[in-house]
């Protein structure tokens, strides 16, 4: 990974340095599995190895391949760096050994996460039961951000009049596909297998890996799979713009209002025991709302995020010939 | 011995960590800006998981009969962090697109001679 880090560094080729971005999101999935952490690594492979590199690659393709050498000299960021760098691993020297059982970390609130989530929230994958249950507030924030970085992509690269030359884009697109018939024809019999699965990444996150986020974030991998093939305009018949953008707000609602209920039932925002009488019921029931409002959300701002992109990209070529 | 293998991880997380600093401060591309600030990022990432590892523990999913498993409260906040991540990596992507298309350039440097012509000529006008 320091090496891949380094590649970046020296590279001027800003496609390479993408792609090196994309395999060392990868390696780091990899590093996560042999950390124990498969639910980050799910995570990490799908968004850091998928998603960054894609909407990296779209942003590439609109600015230009190529770096200029810097004017100014690097010695003073690297002297910059080394202080840092140095001061930090001085402080290394006091933190617990890796591996450590008794480290500060396992000795707060994880042994109650351990071993009483089972008695509490009867749902085997702790990882899902801390993160929608005993943090589901902090949980929220993070789906409003997500929700936010949506609106904000959307504010800054919505295209407002439509491109008037449609048919030339359609021409473009298609003698584009005609070239990748093979990936098309592989591409769409992939394509149920990968919603099926997302979907089963979503439901079965109580008991394995997986959950609300790398559920929406496959699902939105499958569109977008389908929108870089088949051309945005196809992808636009199957999902529209303002479908997804309410989705992306229900997704939203439907998690605070699992809390607001919880509230009018007598209890504190977001606890689920008191949605139905048998607590451990409660808990099933809330923790598979708001990962379905986890997964709407992050999958429909996915999608969002890359039919803004692609359609400014679409909007500056319609406008360039138009140009010339 | 002991302590440069208990504290190794600690390690390469700061030295991928100031890798990406590196990359942010010292080179002009913005994309690569962008790029580095991700390096940083999963530098954090792995510091968090490699905290929450436990020796011989397994990953937190419940089993009978397992009694030691990893900290699972690094997982779930790196979990959302990473999906926060790409949320605002495209955020800035976005930032960078919108900027190339008013500058035709996507470098700080050439960048910051237009503000500065821009802002001459400004007061030029005033005078």
């Amino acid at each position: 990974m320091v090496g891949i880090a380094l590649a970046v560094n020296q590279i001027k080729d800003m496609f390479a340095v993408v792609m090196l971005a994309g395999i060392y999101g990868l390696v780091s999935a990899s590093f996560f599995v042999a950390m124990d952490a498969v639910d980050v690594a799910f995570t990490e492979a799908s968004v850091g190895a998928g998603i960054s590199t894609l909407l990296m690659l779209t942003t590439v393709a609109m600015t230009g391949r190529t770096e200029h050498e810097a004017s100014h000299k690097p010695l003073l960021a690297l002297i910059v760096v080394a202080i840092t760098g140095g001061l930090l691993i001085y402080g290394t020297f006091d933190m617990p050994y890796f591996g450590s059982a008794d480290a500060a970390v396992h000795n707060h609130v994880a042994p109650r996460y351990i071993y009483d989530s089972m008695k509490e929230i009867g749902v085997p994958n702790m990882v899902t039961s801390v993160l929608a249950s005993y943090r589901g507030f902090d949980t929220f924030g993070e789906v409003t951000v997500i929700f936010t970085a949506g609106i904000g992509v959307l504010a800054l690269l919505s295209v407002v009049q439509r491109p008037k030359n449609d048919a030339a884009i359609e021409a473009i697109n298609d003698s584009m596909h005609e070239k990748h018939l093979i990936l098309r024809v592989a591409i769409k019999t992939m394509i149920p297998f990968i919603l099926l699965y997302a979907f089963y990444v979503q439901f079965h996150g109580d008991y394995g890996p997986g959950g609300g986020f790398q559920a929406g974030v496959i699902f939105a991998a499958a569109i977008i799979m389908y929108a870089m093939l088949f051309g945005l305009s196809a992808a636009r018949r199957v999902i529209t713009q303002p479908a997804v953008q309410l989705l992306s707000a229900l997704g939203v609602l439907v998690y605070g209002s699992v809390g607001v209920v919880s509230m009018l039932n007598g209890g504190s925002f977001l606890d689920y025991s008191v949605l139905t009488a048998d607590p451990i019921a409660g808990q099933h029931l809330g923790i598979l709302l708001i990962e379905l409002g986890v997964g709407l959300t992050v999958a429909s701002v996915m999608i969002i995020i890359f039919f803004s992109f692609s359609a400014r990209r679409e909007y500056q070529q319609a406008n360039k010939g138009e140009s010339l | 011995m002991t302590m440069i293998l208990g504290l190794y991880n600690y390690w390469v997380v700061i030295v991928l960590m100031m890798i990406g600093f590196y990359i942010i401060i010292a080179h002009g591309h913005l994309i690569k800006k962008i790029v580095g600030l991700n390096i940083f990022q999963t530098s954090v990432f792995i510091f968090y998981i490699s905290v929450g590892k436990v020796e011989g523990a397994t990953a937190p999913i419940w089993q009978d009969g397992i009694i030691l498993y990893s900290n699972p409260l690094p997982h779930v906040l790196i979990l959302t962090a990473i999906v926060v991540g790409i949320a605002t990596t495209a955020l800035g992507l976005a930032l960078i697109i919108r900027i190339k298309e008013a500058y035709g350039s996507v470098d700080e440097d050439e960048i910051q001679t237009m503000d500065n012509q821009a802002m001459v000529n400004q007061d030029k006008e005033h005078q």
